[in-house]
């Protein structure tokens, strides 16, 4: 009886979803700013353990980077700040590669126009990576990210 | 927590587990996977994928060979370590009824594929792979991927990751010794 109420409990789909990603991403906090400034915006990822993926920069022209690419909105994105990675070496590589593991940041600078317009809306934007472990690949993947924005009068 | 289940429940959960304990897909860091007896082995699904050249090849058309077939694409950096090894027994074994084909999955295709085959100047044959010819073969996600066929089209043996180059060796000489 533990068995069966073991393999209900991994099949229920709320647990189970927090099998299913190598990468997710912290849905973004509300970027709560005026008219005509600059406001940064942090996007917390999670890598699951024992996996990597490349970074922004890799050394290798065939591999594919970690990139973070935001939608056009109302905002304007200024500046696109990747983690500085870490060169690992790995058994299937002779030179150490530029990895991001674990929990990691990318930070945007928008900058918020005088004509913006006042209220709550969102900017859409996707990360894409390519993730591997120390022996596997694995296609590279898109995930979809939603920054909520609340535009108020000075 | 143990949770009480009706029989209904207790007989769907217990379904989903035997589902699941019956699944045959190899996986990343299994053991190494031995020569399947030929009585247990399955049939290769055939597939029409095109080559660099843009001709059809069709795995059937290797039937009565020994094959190596590896899903493998550029952006994989294990990958790039198995196939200088699968070029050499291309060499060493073509002669002898055996054949290494690639089947690269990179989305951006041919444009990134001929590239990488030039600068390694890969001596096998290549074809681009499909989703659906992935999916044909147990939902191909990890790369490498390779399995070991024998001449009569049935898969012998599946290696998920990187494998050691002695397993592939082992498991080719086997199959080409029997009839």
């Amino acid at each position: 009886m533990m068995l069966v109420a073991l393999a209900t409990v991994l099949f229920v789909p709320g647990l189970w979803a927090q099998f299913g990603g190598i990468l997710s991403v912290a849905p973004p906090l509300t970027v709560k700013t005026a008219r005509d400034t600059v406001v940064t915006s942090k996007l917390a990822i999670q890598l699951r353990n024992g996996y990597h993926v490349n970074s922004n920069t890799p050394a290798d022209e065939y591999l594919i980077p970690l990139s973070l690419t935001w939608n056009p909105s109302a905002l304007r994105v200024r500046e696109i700040v990747y983690p500085k990675p870490k060169m690992e070496s790995y058994s299937f590589s002779k030179k150490p590669l530029s990895v991001y593991t674990g929990d990691f940041e990318i930070v945007t600078r928008f900058a918020v126009p005088a004509d913006a317009p006042l209220g709550s809306s969102t900017v859409t934007g996707r990360v894409r990576y390519q993730a591997c472990t120390n022996s596997a690949c694995y296609p590279p993947k898109t995930v979809e990210v939603t920054l909520p924005v609340d535009i108020q009068a000075h | 927590m143990v949770i009480r289940l009706g029989n209904a429940g207790a007989a769907t959960a217990l379904f989903i587990l035997v589902l699941v304990g019956c699944s045959t897909s190899a996986h990343v860091g299994d053991a190494p996977e031995a020569l399947k007896p030929a009585g247990e082995r399955r049939m290769a699904p055939d597939f029409a994928l095109k080559d660099a050249d843009g001709r059809t090849v069709r795995l059937s058309d290797y039937r009565g060979k020994v094959v190596l077939l590896d899903f493998w694409a550029t952006w994989c950096g294990p990958c790039k370590i198995e196939i200088p090894w699968f070029m050499q027994m291309e060499k060493e074994y073509k002669d002898r009824g055996f054949a290494v084909l690639g089947v690269a999955m990179d989305e951006d295709g041919w444009e990134a594929v001929k590239p990488f085959l030039a600068e390694m100047r890969v001596n096998y044959r290549t074809v681009l792979g499909t989703d659906m010819v992935a999916q044909q073969f147990g939902g191909v996600d990890a790369l490498p991927t390779t399995f070991v066929i024998d001449r009569e089209g049935r898969i012998a043996s599946t290696h998920v990751g990187l494998a050691s180059k002695s397993d592939y060796e082992n498991d080719i000489q086997a199959l080409l010794a029997q009839p």
